[in-house]
């Protein structure tokens, strides 16, 4: 090789390549960071989402978010779907795993059918729902009539509708939670547990000892990603109450679909949207720096 | 073996049974209520004393369902194509080249992941108006690119760092190859494995997506099966067994791809879930 073909494989070597990238960062920077960056500017106005004219207002969207009930009844929702989905999306992931990773019968069908729900929209996850808790020839209510009981508007209750969209929300994406559980629970050495039943450890001390710590790259991850998707929950909950009565059950995400298209409200729609980002960046990251550092322990 | 453990196996698997039967209920319920006739007003639990296949057909043309399933194919698969090729792309430098700048571009699209893109839905409706895509396919095939492209390099980087021998390029560049022809002849088939999994994530995904739909595809030309579901439900909220008979159609082809394609679709979306 000359001193000149060098010289250019060295150059060509240590270049970023960026022209490589550029196309993905355009397309990031424009669908994605461009219009965020828009929305913090229109969060300052009283724009209506259509008309030329709108002025810039201060932080007056701000403190009407602040001081509207419904943005607590919102946030508080919001927390609920995500958090809530999240503790019971993984309390039996990791139950189902534990079972599923036993040699017994049926092993293959059950992992086949509670994982099901997870390719299939959750638009339509909430309408299946919809059928089992409608108040007018829900399946639901047939049973409690057979059982001599009054008929419940479940969907329509809005103490009970939250909980039914986590439930949905749980049903929907359990089987997530199980397969990652499974793969972290093949991973754990046999060795562990032999020299446990040598030592005459109870099996709820191996699991709380030697599964649990074991598990905890497994967890972080499944509470990372079942926080931020509770969090941005917006399908199952047009299917099911369509965030009603009222603005009971709404989440961010709905809350805005709604002021900005039913109420032309868009400056307030884009206030919302930001604190939909602060809220699940400050969630998720919050998560993600607690679960690592007890994994360190761990 | 000996007795009780025999007999707590026994116990698991009937467990395991049950636990199957529940999950089943939902679905159940589903096809019941798709196979009877309007004004059937017996039990969802029970199945049609005479089953009404009718629903189906008459399901598939009110809510104009074939033009849907076009739609919902054509953005799933220029969406997908476009994310394979513009993300293995872009994984590339930012796996193999550790400069400044890409070191700092690879965190921008890491930082991204986590930002929900409905949280910037008033701007983004603004910017799809205002670049005349409102209605279009292209629409919905940009914004999923956009939305899934920042997993896709995390998984596409990822992959290229911890199983591509680096040596293999290096001998392909003193041959005197381009780092294009470098990449697509012998980088890109490597990828196999992992391009599969980001096939099916985005495929599932962009198939069942109703967030992005919803807002931009509202012309009946060219709606989605999702936003086709949604309008006929509320056309029909009096006549549910058509729209649990349009549910079952609009369901059908990702739960048959599923079915056969089990093991591929477990592995694919752990993958894209763990490493997310």
């Amino acid at each position: 090789m000359s001193l000149s073909t060098r010289k250019t494989a060295k150059i060509e070597k240590n270049s970023s390549l960026w022209w490589m990238y550029l196309p993905a960062f355009l397309f990031v920077a424009f669908f994605i960071v461009y219009p965020f960056l828009n929305g913090i500017r229109i969060s300052f106005t009283n724009w209506n989402g259509f008309s030329q004219m709108y002025e810039f207002i201060g932080l007056q969207q701000y403190t009407r978010m602040l001081t509207d009930p419904d943005t607590w009844t919102i946030v508080r929702n919001t927390l609920l779907y995500g958090i809530g989905s999240t503790v019971f999306q993984n309390v039996l992931g990791l139950a189902y795993a534990l079972l599923l990773n036993q040699s017994i019968k049926f092993k293959a069908v059950t992992r086949t059918i509670v994982y099901l729900p997870v390719i299939i929209s959750p638009l339509i996850m909430g309408y299946i729902w919809y059928f089992f808790f409608a108040y007018q020839g829900g399946a639901l209510n047939d049973v409690l009539m057979a059982l001599g009981m009054d008929q419940i508007n479940a969907l329509g209750n809005s103490d009970l509708n939250i909980w039914i969209i986590v439930f949905v929300n749980t049903f929907q994406f359990v089987g997530i939670a199980m397969i990652i559980y499974l793969a972290g629970l093949q991973s754990v050495s046999k060795d562990f547990y032999e020299a446990a039943d040598i030592d005459g450890a109870s099996s709820f001390q191996q699991f709380k000892n030697i599964t649990l710590p074991l598990l905890m790259p497994s967890i972080t991850i499944n509470m990372v990603i079942n926080i931020i998707g509770g969090l941005k929950l917006f399908d199952v909950i047009i299917s099911l109450t369509g965030g009603g009565p009222g603005n009971a059950s709404q989440s961010m995400s709905t809350f805005m679909y709604d002021l900005y298209f039913s109420r032309q409200d868009a400056g307030y729609a884009a206030t919302q949207g930001v604190l939909m980002m602060v809220i699940i960046l400050i969630l998720s990251l919050s998560a993600l720096v607690y679960f690592r550092r007890k994994e360190v322990e761990a | 073996m000996n007795y009780t453990s025999k007999r707590k196996k026994t116990m698991l698997s009937m467990l395991a049974f049950v636990i199957t039967l529940l999950h089943l209920i939902p679905f159940y319920i589903l096809i019941t209520t798709a196979l009877k006739a309007k004004g059937d007003f017996s039990s969802k639990w029970f199945f049609p004393t005479e089953i009404n296949w009718a629903n189906f057909s008459e399901a598939w043309e009110q809510a104009n369902l074939g033009n849907a399933l076009l739609n919902t194919m054509i953005i799933t698969f220029f969406a997908a194509i476009l994310l394979i090729v513009v993300g293995s792309l872009a994984s590339y430098p930012l796996a193999r080249r550790q400069t400044k700048l890409n070191k700092f571009m690879y965190m921008f699209f890491i930082a991204i992941m986590v930002v929900p893109p409905l949280a910037a839905l008033v701007p983004l409706y603004q910017l799809v108006v205002s670049i005349g895509l409102m209605n279009t396919h292209e629409v919905a095939i940009f914004n999923n690119v956009a939305a899934y492209l920042p997993l896709t390099i995390f998984l596409y980087a990822g992959f290229i760092r911890s199983t591509i021998p680096k040596s293999l390029e290096e001998a392909a560049r003193i041959d005197g190859a381009s780092t294009m022809s470098i990449f697509f002849r012998i980088v890109f088939p490597l990828l196999k494995p992992v391009t599969a999994s980001i096939l099916i994530i985005a495929c599932v995904f962009i198939w069942n997506d109703y967030q992005f739909a919803i807002f931009f595809l509202q012309d009946k030309s060219v709606q989605t099966m999702t936003v086709a579901l949604s309008g006929f439900f509320g056309e029909n909220t009096n006549n549910l067994n058509l729209v649990a008979s349009a549910a079952i159609i609009a369901m059908l082809p990702m739960v048959i791809l599923f079915l056969f394609l089990q093991k591929y679709f477990i592995k694919g979306l752990a993958s894209g879930s763990v490493k997310g």
